[in-house]
């Protein structure tokens, strides 16, 4: 595994390549399985789609300390789909800010890592979510706080598409158009399954990209597991001179291992530890 | 007794701090000029949001904002500020135990003509159930000052509890100290003792002048702080007068009362009886109407308090 020295993370749009960013996503989404199979319970199938997205953020785009976690400086990152922050928490592990093995205590009685973001118990998380809805509007009262101290930190926020069902998603949503808050960036991870089944089945959010545009968001599209158009959207984001930016990121729930792929029985379910051993050789792992 | 505004002094006292301190920013949902909070807006428009008609994405954003260091404010009416915005309040300000001032008017029935929609008589309950949250309802302008200049320097997240009307002034200014989380004893007595917070304060103090001409002493506690309650008070003056009532413009349920209920059971039971609206809804009708009809005044507070002299047996 390639390290990385804390100053690396330290400025805005790193070098660094695409292989090694998928080489880093490939470790993440092992860990999510074995986490939450460790667990036995947590969100898997998610965790998997919005990886590539929570990757990128942390090792290209993002301003931020792993020895420092409260850096005045930092860029913030709001995960407001909670349920998945097995990715979050490997992504902040391997970033630095605690140690690897931390990442079996997920979801245990006497662990650090709880069931959904806590700001209090793990070092990086800016601010509690799990109950869906709630932290994208956090992440609009975080763009206009420091907007206020005059700071040039930026504030991204994961939503997810189910979670586009929450009226106050769309409160949120019309608040940062009202507020020009141009140093605000969400990104749909448009996975396009929730518990229930497929999102157009249950609750259609569609057309989506069109309801943000109309909120007075500047919108982008992309595939959500290339990189490359990751990056570009990330940095797109930054040059919107007023308005808000959404990246519908088109995902894909369980990304990365064939037989969890676009299935929506592995988005709160771990994989029994038989599962597991195929889906690490999958994803590469010498068993 | 002279009637003073609670929100006005409220207001006042938010542009005070203002001017003081960079970091008070003050977030409203369309109601500024009820809750007084356009005073702040229009002595500091860059500190002030306006957030619409959308109470929990407001709480949401206020917990965001307090994040980066701000000491927020956030006001509406106590119904839609307690109730709608319940859960945000519960997950984003009180989980992370944020810094963030939840100051709410129209608290109680004296909401008036309005009606049930809009008279909040469960606030207190709502908020008094949530870990890391303090509650407190002020009695009367001078007091509201003091408890607003504590608040925004005391750590994490707090409701205080308005309201429409005026109410008759208490307290002298700079003569009390206000301290979180402790009562005070107006009026001494032995034979029974009347906790009341709010508007109910000052009808306490009048029941009282009323009992004894009756030859009944009683002892009157302004219990601002449901939460945390000064347990120790409540206990000293039990087991003083061995008969307590509370007395409160809110449900019987999860208040004042209960919070009292709690402490007595635990520590030091002895007759009690609770004043309050008895589990309903309220109704259309002019503030001070409403509250005698709900008999939340003097005469209900004596009613109670010869109820339970007859249960501890006097």
């Amino acid at each position: 595994m390639i390290r990385f020295e804390p100053e690396f993370f330290k400025k805005r749009n790193r070098e660094i390549d695409e292989l090694t960013l998928r080489a880093i996503a490939r470790e993440v989404r092992k860990d999510i399985l074995k986490m939450t199979t460790n667990a036995n319970s947590g969100h898997p199938g998610g965790a998997m789609s919005a990886t590539d997205i929570i990757v990128a953020l942390y090792f290209y785009k993002m301003r931020h300390d792993p020895r420092n976690p409260k850096w005045e400086e930092r860029d913030r990152f709001v995960l407001s789909k909670g349920h998945v922050c097995p990715a979050l928490y490997s992504v902040l592990a391997r970033c630095g800010y605690f140690p690897l093995e931390k990442l079996m205590e997920f979801r245990k009685i006497d662990g650090d890592l709880q069931g959904h973001p806590d700001m209090h118990k793990t070092p990086g998380i800016e601010i509690s979510t799990g109950s869906l809805g709630h932290g994208i509007g956090a992440a609009v009262g975080m763009a206009l706080g420091l907007r206020l101290s005059g700071s040039s930190s930026r504030v991204y926020c994961m939503i997810g598409d189910g979670e586009a069902q929450e009226g106050s998603v769309w409160e949120a949503t019309m608040a940062a158009s009202h507020y020009n808050l141009n140093n605000l960036t969400v990104i749909l991870d448009n996975n396009n399954l929730q518990i229930d089944g497929p999102v157009d089945e249950v609750m259609s959010i569609y057309p989506a990209l069109e309801k943000w545009r109309a909120f007075g968001w500047n919108v982008i599209e992309i595939n959500g597991h290339d990189f490359g158009q990751i990056i570009d959207a990330l940095n797109k984001a930054e040059e919107s001179t007023f308005k808000p930016t959404i990246i519908l990121a088109k995902t894909v729930k369980g990304k990365g291992v064939s037989f969890m792929e676009n299935k929506a029985e592995w988005h709160g379910k771990a994989l029994p530890p038989e599962l597991l051993k195929e889906a690490l050789k999958e994803l590469g792992e010498i068993v | 007794m002279e009637r003073v505004s609670l929100r006005d002094a409220y207001g006042d006292t938010l542009v005070e701090l203002g001017e003081k301190d960079e970091r008070i920013v003050v977030l409203d949902a369309d109601l500024s000029g009820s809750t007084k909070t356009a005073k702040f807006a229009k002595r500091f428009p860059e500190r002030f949001f306006n957030m619409g008609i959308a109470e929990i994405n407001m709480m949401n954003t206020a917990a965001g904002l307090a994040t980066t260091g701000k000491i927020p404010f956030v006001s509406t009416f106590a119904i839609f500020g307690t109730g709608r915005a319940w859960e945000a309040v519960r997950q984003t300000i009180c989980y992370p135990n944020l810094n963030v001032k939840i100051v709410c008017t129209h608290g109680g029935i004296t909401v008036g003509e309005d009606g049930a929609t809009h008279q909040a008589l469960e606030d207190v309950a709502n908020m008094r159930n949530i870990p890391n949250m303090k509650v407190v309802v002020p009695a009367d302008d001078v007091e509201t000052k003091e408890i607003i200049r504590n608040v925004a320097y005391a750590d994490g997240p707090f409701y205080v509890r308005l309201t429409r009307e005026k109410f008759p002034r208490i307290f002298q200014e700079g003569k009390v100290k206000f301290e979180v989380g402790k009562g005070h004893v107006l009026r001494e007595g032995e034979d029974v003792t009347i906790i009341a917070n709010g508007v109910m304060t000052s009808f306490a103090l009048l029941a009282a002048e009323l009992l004894e001409r009756e030859g009944i002493y009683a002892e009157v506690i302004h219990m601002a702080w449901v939460k945390p309650i000064d347990a120790e008070l409540i206990v000293k003056s039990a087991k003083k007068t061995r008969a307590v009532i509370t007395a409160e413009e809110h449900s019987i349920i999860g208040g004042l009362g209960s919070a009292v209920a709690e402490v007595l059971v635990e520590n030091f039971p002895v007759p009690m009886e609770r004043l309050g609206t008895p589990d309903v809804f309220g109704r259309s009708g002019k503030g001070w109407e409403l509250l005698h009809y709900f008999k939340l005044d003097e005469k209900g507070i004596i009613e109670k308090v010869k109820k339970v002299l007859e249960r501890k047996g006097r």
